[in-house]
């Protein structure tokens, strides 16, 4: 395989990815050789990485998994009673009592899924939900292409396809490319803060029959990138649309504990649809995902998720998990999981700093978001949806006809050009809409606004700087 | 997706592992010990897996303090730790965007981890260079091959592409392989010359693959799984000068390079040969290389941590293995720093050196002692032929079953070698895995077990078997 041409085609056919991230490291690496600019550092903040931006982990989280790391910590004192008992029970879960081991199923600790499930029914308020249904990787994007390699098969009219939002979370498109599924995209209201229209869905699906095979719809709820919160009637909608077209439902809710915006509630999907009744409870096939890079623990860089797994058929079942079987979900983050979704309770040693940490985490978010919303939309040429959930702003851009021009002759999207020249003129990387499959002429940036306010001021002031600068070049 | 047509019909082909229904049997003792029925065995022993930790091998005191210092900071400021743990705790973190390892890192991993990973690689091949750019850290090492399979598979080509696999090989390759709608061309490794790869039964392989699909790579795995041979000097060369004739992409599994334990076994590296074999075949030679930090003495299992060096590959190609590995974001970061640990332990005169020095060179004469035992033990039974075990984490004996036993199980609908397993694990508690999972010559059985344990537990497992065995080539003779 000497060449490109011998390559794996559908790896060939995976879409040209926007390299902002390679040119922030090497404006990073100019920066350490000594070269002057007009920022001292890079600041990232085009992807929902919390504690890059420098926000701080949940202690109670770090305590346990340390204590699991290292067990002579279990006799130190020093550390509170109840993260020494937590990690203890934990080691207990594991193989050898160490997090070394290879998790007893490749699906994932057993004991991690019968707390996760306890979980999943608490918050749904009784709709209980079974351990067996639950699947363990590293991340939820990678739980999503166990699901998605699964339906993929076929080519051009028989390819599978996905009815996919437009904008989504910007890892997706890469990997429908990745795993051959194709991407047949539902555009969201922006004007109505991005909520879903059922007319879109069923016009996108209408669309999507005449060039592939429609298996799945994909949800991102609370809205990645837009911050959107579905009401109840468009969940059942949704559902009721699932149902009558026989399609998958793909539940993305990892977002569900940042949930700020005023009278707005997260529902899940699979709360939604026990509520209707047995004749959609019982037959619409859903899969859930869930992951610590949630807001509250922002544990991106630890690489856990879960989904759980409703009305499929157990022979398919019985494929996905053991599709699962070629590589081992990691230790540690389903550890940290356990203790996402089983955190300290009212009484224990850990319980106020965990509540007053996480209450800080929400309130900063919805701080900064509300600051930064207001802040964009009095520029000239942005406009930005209110986000009522989520780590994220995506302002839309009215980009000057010469700037388009201008990227067109260079030849990439007006959106990265904008990136682009923004990080090499002021040190900060941002999200361009394009990545979050927005194709036409409809252009966007997207910023995780969860970061330390001093931080996020820095970086609206220089986005202002540069916004005006750029309307200025071509009055 | 109701229905079970609408699979992809790759996912479909992956075969069901015998495993699964020895672990679900497993599961259903251990519920039933926790209950107290009563049995010949007060618990299982379960070595099916390359897993230490599960076997009572403990962890590294070093790598674990770093790793718990690198999740909890607070712990670099206290002087509950040595020195150089706090030192290397902090240097890491501060590797880490925003000081912490709960943050996304570089697709490739950690800039100066990969740095480091080259630089252990150049020492480590006595000098051949390693060039930062072709490595990738990923969630363990056959996630990185995975990725490279993707990349060489045309799920879609008529003939299907096919890969050259060893016979034995452990199923996660293979799945892969076969996942990913590919096909999987068995060489077979010669059980009498202790496993050994011949370059003669490379091409009669290769020759029956003609018509049959399209061979595009080579997969070797040195120290081998579950073979426990250790490729020479001489055969290396061979497979290379084989894979450049042929045209094939070389895929080198070397995660077992840490555990070399015959005394006149060395373990030389793929990347090593080529460059040493000099131009043409060092700057043509299509080469990957894995490694991680499940095997070795760390055994970090649990940690998902390793990497794959590309050689001389295009750089368009590259490319897109970039695009592969970044749809995943990165490694998770623990794996990476773990990882690290492995290649830059301590060095004599830091502080923690005298006490890793200790732990490591225990597991050593450990492993050497199980090595010893395990194949006195096994060989001295009738029914049973061990070869050498010179490195790699398992023991892999040929067992002769008695027709009748064969009879039996034909009758249950077993494997008989899984049926050797079955009774096994009910009568002794000893959980071990059946050749058939890892492909054998038509008509000979094996078994497979671990023997990174703790000496204990290698002890209680050899009598455990001693004693089904005896009885077991008594009922069934």
């Amino acid at each position: 395989m000497s060449s490109v041409q011998e390559m794996n085609p559908r790896v060939r056919g995976i879409r040209a990815t926007v390299s902002l991230q390679s040119l922030a490291a090497r404006l990073t690496e100019e920066i350490m050789q000594g070269a002057k600019k007009p920022f001292k550092k890079v600041t990232d903040v085009s992807s929902g990485d919390p504690q890059r931006a420098g926000m701080s982990p949940i202690s109670f989280v770090r305590q346990v998994l340390a204590v699991c790391l290292y067990p002579q910590l279990l006799k130190e004192k020093s550390l509170p009673l109840d993260v020494r008992q937590r990690a203890q029970k934990l080691l207990g879960s594991c193989g050898g009592g160490s997090v070394g081991s290879y998790s007893k199923t490749s699906c994932g600790i057993p004991h991690v899924h019968k707390s996760v499930a306890e979980f999943i029914t608490r918050r749904d308020g009784g709709v209980s939900s079974h351990p067996e249904n639950i699947i363990f990787s590293s991340g939820s994007q990678k739980t999503l292409s166990l699901v998605l390699h699964l339906m993929a098969s076929g080519e051009g009219e028989t390819q599978t396809g996905v009815l996919t939002p437009v904008p989504c979370p910007h890892t997706l498109p890469m990997l429908l490319d990745e795993t051959g599924v194709a991407l047949m995209p539902y555009q969201l209201m922006e004007g109505r803060g991005w909520a879903l229209d059922l007319d879109e869905l069923h016009q996108a699906l209408k669309t999507a029959r005449g060039r592939c095979e429609p298996r799945a719809i994909y949800i991102s709820n609370p809205g990645n990138p837009t911050g959107h919160v579905q009401d109840r009637k468009t969940m059942e909608e949704v559902i009721r649309f699932a149902a009558t077209e026989g399609l998958v439902l793909l539940a993305e809710e990892v977002y569900q504990d940042s949930v700020f915006g005023q009278g707005r509630e997260f529902l899940s999907y699979k709360k939604v649809l026990f509520e209707m009744g047995k004749k959609y409870s019982e037959t619409v096939e859903l899969i859930s995902f869930n992951s610590i890079s949630s807001a509250s623990m922002g544990e991106c860089g630890l690489r856990g998720g879960y989904m759980e797994v409703i009305n499929m058929d157990p022979a398919v079942n019985n494929y996905l998990r053991s599709m699962q079987g070629t590589s081992s979900p990691p230790v540690l983050p389903q550890l940290a999981l356990e203790v996402m979704v089983n955190p300290p309770s009212p009484g224990d040693p850990s319980y106020e700093t965990y509540t007053q940490e996480i209450r800080r985490t929400l309130t900063t978010l919805s701080q900064n978001a509300q600051r930064a919303c207001e802040f964009l939309n009095d520029l000239p040429g942005m406009n930005c949806q209110p986000a009522m959930a989520g780590v994220f702003l995506y302002p839309s851009l009215h980009l000057p006809p010469q700037m388009i021009e201008e990227a067109k002759m260079l030849g990439v999207e007006a959106d990265v050009l904008y990136c682009q020249r923004f990080l090499e003129e002021e040190g900060v990387c941002l999200g361009s809409g394009c990545e979050n499959g927005q194709e036409d002429q409809n252009y966007h940036i997207r910023l995780c606004v969860l970061a330390p306010p001093a931080t996020l001021e820095e970086v609206l002031a220089r986005l202002r700087s540069f916004h005006l600068l750029q309307l200025g070049r071509f009055p | 997706m109701s229905v079970l047509q609408e699979i992809s019909p790759n996912v479909k082909n992956m075969k069901q592992l015998e495993y699964v229904v020895l672990a679900r049997r497993a599961s259903q003792i251990m519920e039933e010990l926790r209950k107290g029925a009563r049995k010949p065995y007060s618990e299982v022993i379960d070595v099916s897996w390359g897993d230490p930790h599960r076997a009572g091998v403990k962890p590294l005191s070093f790598v674990r303090q770093v790793l718990a210092a690198c999740l909890y900071p607070e712990l670099v400021n206290s002087n509950k730790l040595p020195v150089d743990v706090r030192q290397r705790a902090q240097r890491l973190l501060g590797q880490c965007a925003g000081g912490s390892i709960g943050s996304y890192t570089a697709t490739a991993g950690i800039a100066e981890i990969v740095h480091r990973v080259s630089e252990f690689i150049t020492r480590r091949d006595g000098g051949a260079p390693s060039h930062p750019e072709n490595i990738f850290i990923s969630a363990g090492s056959q996630w990185a091959l995975q990725n490279i399979l993707k990349v060489l598979v045309n799920s879609k080509s008529s003939p299907k592409t096919g890969v050259l696999t060893p016979v034995p090989c452990h199923c996660t390759t293979t799945l892969s392989i076969m996942g990913l709608g590919a096909v999987v061309i068995p060489y077979y490794l010669s059980e009498e010359q202790g496993w050994e790869l011949q370059v003669e039964e490379l091409d009669r392989a290769l020759e029956s693959a003609k018509g049959v699909c399209n061979p595009v790579a080579l997969y070797v795995i040195n120290p081998g799984n579950p073979s426990g041979h250790i490729q020479r000097r001489k055969s290396i060369q061979e497979v290379i000068r084989f894979v450049s004739e042929k045209k094939l992409f070389l895929l080198a599994d070397e995660v077992y390079q840490g555990c070399v334990y015959g005394e006149k076994s060395e373990f030389i590296s793929y990347k090593r040969v080529l460059a040493e074999m000099g131009p043409p075949l060092s700057d043509t030679v299509e080469l990957a290389s894995f490694h991680s930090a499940s095997k070795g003495f760390m055994g970090e299992c649990g940690m998902r941590g390793g990497y794959v060096e590309l050689i001389n590959l295009d750089p368009d190609v590259m490319k897109y293995i970039y695009k592969l590995f970044s749809k995943d974001s990165c490694a998770p970061v623990l794996g990476q720093i773990a990882l690290d640990l492995m290649i830059n332990p301590p060095q004599p005169g830091d502080p923690s050196y005298p006490l890793y020095n200790v732990e490591t060179q225990n597991i050593r004469t450990m492993l050497v002692h199980n090595v010893k035992r395990a194949f006195e033990v096994v060989n001295s039974l009738p029914g049973f032929c061990c070869q050498p075990v010179e490195g790699g984490a398992f023991a892999f004996p040929r067992l002769h079953l008695p027709p009748k036993a064969i009879q039996k199980a034909k009758e249950v609908g077993l494997q008989p070698d899984t049926f050797y397993c079955i009774r096994l694990l009910e009568e002794a508690g000893v959980l071990i895995s059946p050749g058939c999972e890892y492909g054998q010559k038509e008509g000979t059985h094996h078994i497979r077990f671990c023997i990174m344990t703790s000496e204990v537990m290698m002890e209680e497992l050899l009598r455990r078997l001693t004693c089904f065995h005896t009885q077991f080539m008594k009922d069934f003779s």
